[in-house]
């Protein structure tokens, strides 16, 4: 039974957790301390060593990415943490920077001196007031106690860092997108070649990471790379937030070493919603194709979960009880990215519209079986055709669910609309809810 | 770019569908496709607009040494490597397959109107919907709509549910006009392109949205529902309007034209003109186009007269008096050497000009001695280290060498410094480092410039003749670097006039008047015994000479009096007036005999740009009866009993080329001495002014589309005099001068506290008609 591995999520129910004092009483910023006496190509090697991969979703290892930045190029570099967390399901950065502020400035503070950046940046979703005010608080403690600005510690280095908070775009979380409305521009994905690396924030070399993966290098300073690389799997090291939501009976955040399975997860969150039966679940968020109990044993990282057929990515774990219909959760999840799609490119814009009427008219019980394989086909058009990964998202779920439940489509058909009472799967008994 | 340059660009072999390709390095895929005559479809790709990517049309398949992409590529995006292998369409089911999905996917919120859309038979989609789209639609749902048409300016029309979100217009803005006035906004399936409500999308250069629309999302205002593709009979063409040189095509349909569109022209306009060349043609129809030769009769107003009856009444007022010519600065290289041999043989007389606009002795030398033979080119601009604007505001006065300069801005950072008077919208998008001046005060300015190269260029517009010693100035900056001169005149006329020898100091090809040699030359070629050898009148003398009874006769042809001065048309009251025009005009109200001529449309000819480059072309109209100025300028040759035999434009072109260039020895420049601009004080301003692009030009009449794009005019005035009057934007000034007075909203600008600018032809701002003057004298600015 693989045991639970607190370190971001440690000290979340003390009272005044998100304060520098409460974060300080344990160790709070004694990374910065410790990273600043080192090299900054040391503490790439160290993260490089420790196996950290991107927890944003993609699973990108931390250090290379870091190591990409030419170095001695005389321009000024970027660090960009992602914070528009929006992917449908997906609520581990928002409770941590609830909860945990402060190890998030500390860790930008380490990836900025390690990148040679003078500035960085946090780019929040807009519609999160509460955790943009949690932030904000953060970064002012930060200064006044000289963890940022001028000549940090008396080390000579300085760091300005910028909450920028967006205007609510699900696209501004793809990093090219998220730089483009950093600079005051409607958030549409980048052409690649030039990789932010490169050519980034204003056009100078950038990283962009996530706020999990530059919240786990304060960790990783204090302790080491190989304490970091001793939890986890081979290729997939550390530990995660794996966020549980739905027909759970205890739903939150587990933060566990990478490798742990649903079905462990789910003892440790008390089970499925009683009385009910897991029917299909996310491994991360709406865009990763979706699972059953079939996977319940399947390893959550980055490759035993890509073996099975689906992507880690954020660890979003929505878990559908047997009084879901499917084709209702897949409509939802394709509104959302047709509402959401920023227009660039045809088969995203095109695309989602076009779906969305066709799984409307499927869930109204109109059409026939030869409509289930124009669906397929319409998606075949529209995955892997895109200019970003947004629209392969918005396609996984209708791939997969077709895949696991093409007969609970056809009973759609075959009723005349949903064979299914959606109050049912809303309602939550009074024991067993909470 | 010489044989040795060409050699150091790494070549890259690829296979494209089995067909190998050698291409230079940094070739996009879907180009070296073109290469091999595979066609990938498209729709954001565009040669000249930067990679988009945003259709995804040109879907392919590659891989790279082995190494396959797991998705079709974009093939406009991405450049050729070596070992590249790329399967398009036609050898990949993959890319087929996809690029049939995406066809299918643009299809779906079209909607399909071909029947009435202006596109429609000229469409991209409609073309590459028919190759790579489905026969049926499978789409069974509610298609997008807008309300439509919306007018994003006066002349383009916006229609949002055609409209394929290719961002071609939005790009072509922002990368090569410089103008961001459009944009794309709102997202996912009501993405459009708009404008900011209070910024309409009034650039120069809008009228290119329209053509590289690829689908009829973008309309001419004064085309829409005018007229359909397959209806029209294109000419290649040449633009009259300006001597950027662009290379047009017009669109004829019963023997009225449409439209007119840029041509293809790498080394000028590339794809693009600007509006006034697009637009601008109503003139051509206008009710005030003069249908049969008119002769003033005996009770003072002018009748339809026959062609033999009004050329004896021309001939009879011409022979044997004392006559000179006006030559507007429009006329063909082929009239204008009508004109040119019409005044030598024919009215035995060096007293013709093709400056219909201030003039100067000094220029008319420098012009002789300097300009003619000059060979700066648009290619010279793209290497240029750094590029000197002399008197000339690119984007009001030649919009396409503004492109060229914006393009290596762009590119490269094109370093570039402009003196004059105000900080033009151009100036400021060309990050031009500006030396401001008060007019008269050019030459000190321009003397003090210190920082060329032989790999500089020096353009010259034809305003530095206004201030007295600058282009005197300007050679010895050009002479004092090595760096390449250009001379860029407004008019399309004035490079090939000049050539010609429609100027009182030069014979056709450079030929000095003072030069025995060429005089023997020209006069054998011609078949006289002998040419007047004296330097003959400018412009300005030709009318004061009027004026005074020193001259009883003017041939004139297209010329406004009031470019010249304020005084030029009562110069003209008591002299026998022959006039050559398309329409009624101030001149005609006066003539005593008025010949009509032909439109651009319905003649062949030549223009010369600026860069000397010959511009040819032939007929649009093919049922046009009028007649070239040179065919007329014959026939009342033969009537006055002095031959100039040129019966018609190509005989008249055969005869330029046979006459040649001069190869004998050259006038030199004799410089002139730099003036210094007036002394003011209190209430008093230098004036200046120059022409806008678009204004109340006499070939932009009848098309208040275009109009209704036109830079309002405003008085430009300093902080320090805004202060001093009290004023900030958008009060009104009072400008005058004993002539009269004009009053215009101010614009604080950065600029000499001795000068005040206006727009010198604009609605409510016409400096010679109120002011009398266009510049370099002193006015009164006071608060209106």
């Amino acid at each position: 039974m693989t045991q639970l591995t607190p370190v971001l999520s440690a000290h979340w129910d003390e009272k005044d957790s998100f304060t520098i004092e409460g974060y300080k009483r344990h160790g709070g910023y004694d990374a910065v301390g410790k990273a600043l006496e080192m090299e900054p190509d040391a503490v790439i090697q160290l993260i490089k060593d420790s196996g950290l991969r991107g927890r944003g979703g993609a699973g990108f290892p931390t250090g290379m990415k870091w190591g990409f930045i030419p170095q001695g190029d005389n321009k000024e570099h970027y660090l960009v943490v992602n914070a528009d967390e929006s992917e449908p399901g997906t609520c581990k950065d928002m409770p941590l920077l609830m909860a945990n502020p402060h190890v998030l400035v500390e860790g930008i503070i380490i990836a900025s001196y390690a990148i040679r950046a003078n500035y960085a940046f946090i780019y929040i979703r807009g519609e999160v007031a509460h955790v943009v005010r949690r932030l904000q608080q953060a970064i002012a403690e930060a200064y006044a106690a000289g963890h940022l600005g001028k000549n940090i510690h008396g080390k000579g280095f300085d760091l300005e860092l910028v909450l920028h908070v967006g205007a609510g775009a699900y696209i501004c979380g793809e990093e090219t997108a998220l730089l483009d409305s950093l600079e005051g521009f409607r958030g549409q994905p980048r052409l690649r070649p030039p990789f932010p690396a490169i050519a980034g924030l204003y056009a100078r070399p950038t990283v962009v990471n996530n706020v999990e993966s530059i919240a786990s290098v304060p960790s990783i300073i204090n302790n080491g790379a190989e304490w970091f690389s001793g939890m986890g799997t081979e290729k997939s090291k550390g530990f995660t937030l794996y966020s549980l939501s739905g027909h759970v009976a205890n739903p939150g955040q587990f933060e566990a070493p990478l490798g742990i399975t649903l079905r462990e997860l789910l003892d440790l969150a008390g089970g499925i919603r009683p009385g009910h039966q897991l029917k299909f679940w996310t491994p991360g968020g709406s865009s990763t194709p979706m699972f059953t109990a079939d996977h319940l044993d399947v390893a959550l990282d980055y490759e035993g979960v890509s073996a099975a057929g689906s992507m880690l990515g954020t660890k979003a774990l929505q878990i559908f009880d047997e009084t879901t219909c499917v084709l209702r959760a897949v409509l939802r999840w394709t509104e959302f990215y047709k509402h959401e799609s920023c227009g660039k490119c045809t088969p995203c814009r095109e695309g989602t519209w076009w779906l969305v009427q066709i799984l409307r008219d499927l869930e109204a019980g109109k059409g026939t079986e030869a409509d289930l394989d124009k669906l397929l086909d319409v998606v075949d058009n529209i995955a892997g055709r895109s200019f970003c990964a947004l629209a392969d998202g918005a396609a996984s779920p209708i791939i997969s669910s077709l895949k696991y439940f093409r007969e609970e489509y056809m009973q759609h058909l075959n009723n005349g609309g949903c064979p299914f009472d959606p109050i049912a799967s809303t309602k939550f008994e009074a024991a067993g809810s909470r | 770019m010489t044989p040795e340059a060409l050699t150091e660009v790494e070549m890259i072999t690829v296979v494209i569908d089995g067909f190998e390709v050698t291409v230079p390095k940094g070739t996009l895929v879907i180009r070296a496709a073109e290469k091999l005559g595979i066609q990938i479809p498209r729709f954001c790709d565009h040669p000249l607009l930067a990679p988009a990517g945003a259709c995804r049309q040109c879907l392919v398949d590659i891989e790279i040494n082995g190494r396959a992409f797991p998705k079709p590529q974009a093939s406009c995006t991405i450049p050729v490597e070596n070992g590249m292998i790329v399967k398009t369409q036609l050898t990949s089911p993959v890319a087929e397959k996809a690029q049939k999905g995406i066809m299918e996917l643009l299809l779906i919120n079209h909607p399909l109107d071909c029947p009435v859309c202006d596109k429609g038979g000229e469409c991209p989609l409609q073309n590459q919907a028919m190759s790579t789209g489905r026969s049926e639609s499978r789409y069974e749902g509610v298609k997008r709509t807008f309300d439509k048409p919306v007018a994003i300016s006066s002349q383009v029309l916006l229609d949002r549910e055609r409209c394929v979100l290719c961002a071609r217009c939005t790009r072509f803005s922002d990368q090569i006009a410089g103008d961001a006035f459009i944009t794309l906004n709102e997202r996912g399936a009501l993405q459009q392109v708009g404008i900011y409500e209070k910024d309409p999308f009034e650039s120069y250069f809008s009228g290119n949205t329209v053509q590289i629309c690829p689908v009829g999302a973008l309309t001419g205002a004064s085309y829409r529902f005018r007229s359909r593709p397959f209806d029209l009979v294109s000419a290649p063409s040449a633009c009259e309007h300006c001597a950027s040189g662009c290379s047009l095509r017009t669109d004829i349909r019963r023997g009225k034209t449409l439209r007119r569109l840029a041509g293809e022209d790498a080394a000028v306009n590339e794809e693009w003109n600007c509006d006034k060349g697009r637009w601008a043609f109503k003139y051509i129809s206008s009710k005030e186009r003069i249908a049969t030769p008119l002769v003033r009769g005996e009770d003072g107003e002018l009748h339809d007269a026959s062609w033999p009856e009004a050329l004896a009444a021309a001939a009879a007022g011409l022979k044997g008096k004392r006559a000179g010519v006006l030559v507007g600065g429009r006329a063909t290289v082929e009239d204008a050497y009508g004109y040119s041999k019409f005044a030598r043989v024919a009215l035995r007389t060096n007293d013709i000009d093709f400056r219909a606009r201030t003039n100067s002795d000094e220029e008319r030398d420098f012009l002789a001695t300097v300009v003619t033979g000059l060979t700066t080119t648009y290619a010279d601009i793209d290497k240029a280290d750094q590029v000197v604007l002399l008197g000339f505001e690119p984007e009001d006065e030649s919009p396409i060498v503004f492109l060229r300069l914006f393009k290596q801005v762009r590119k490269r950072g094109l370093p570039i410094t402009t003196v004059a008077t105000i900080a033009s919208r151009g100036t400021k998008k060309l990050k031009a480092k500006f030396i401001p001046v008060v007019l008269g005060g050019e030459s000190a300015a321009i003397a003090a410039i210190s920082d060329l190269t032989e790999k500089s260029v020096i353009l010259v517009g034809e305003r530095l003749g206004e201030s007295h010693g600058a282009l005197s100035a300007a050679l010895a900056l050009s002479h004092k670097f090595n760096a390449k001169l250009a001379w860029i005149p407004r008019r399309s006329g004035e490079r090939g006039s000049l050539e010609a020898g429609a100027i009182g100091n030069l014979l056709p090809g450079g030929r000095p008047v003072t030069d025995a040699a060429a005089r023997v030359d020209v006069a054998a070629a011609w078949g006289v015994s002998a040419l007047p050898a004296e330097i003959g009148r400018s412009t300005s003398e030709i009318l004061s000479a009027a004026n005074r009874g020193e001259l009883d006769a003017l041939v004139i042809a297209g010329v406004d009096p009031l470019d010249i001065s304020a005084t030029a048309l009562t110069d003209l009251l008591n002299t026998f007036v022959v006039s050559l025009e398309i329409a009624h005009s101030a001149v005609t109200a006066v003539a005593d005999v008025v010949l009509p001529v032909a439109a651009v449309t319905e003649k062949s000819g030549t223009f010369f740009d600026w860069e000397g480059r010959p511009r040819s072309f032939d007929k649009a109209i093919e049922e046009a009866q009028s007649r070239s100025d040179v065919r007329i300028l014959s026939m009342l040759a033969d009537e006055l009993g002095a031959p100039i035999n040129l019966p018609s434009v190509a005989a008249t072109a055969r005869e330029i080329s046979a006459l040649g260039k001069w190869d004998g020895a050259k006038l030199s420049f004799t410089s002139v001495s730099g003036a210094t601009s007036p002394a003011v004080s209190g209430d008093q301003a230098v004036l200046a002014s120059w022409r806008l692009l678009l204004d109340l030009g006499t070939l932009q009449s009848n098309e208040p589309n275009l109009a209704g794009t036109a830079r309002s005019a405003a008085a430009h005035i300093s902080a320090g005099r805004a202060a001093a009057l009290s004023v900030s934007d958008g009060d009104l000034v009072k400008i005058s001068t004993e002539r009269g007075s004009t009053v215009l909203p101010v614009v604080v600008d950065e600029m000499a506290d001795a000068a005040v600018w206006i727009p010198r032809n604009s609605e409510g701002s016409q400096a010679i008609a109120t002011l009398g003057n266009v510049g370099g004298v002193v006015v009164s600015v006071v608060k209106a």
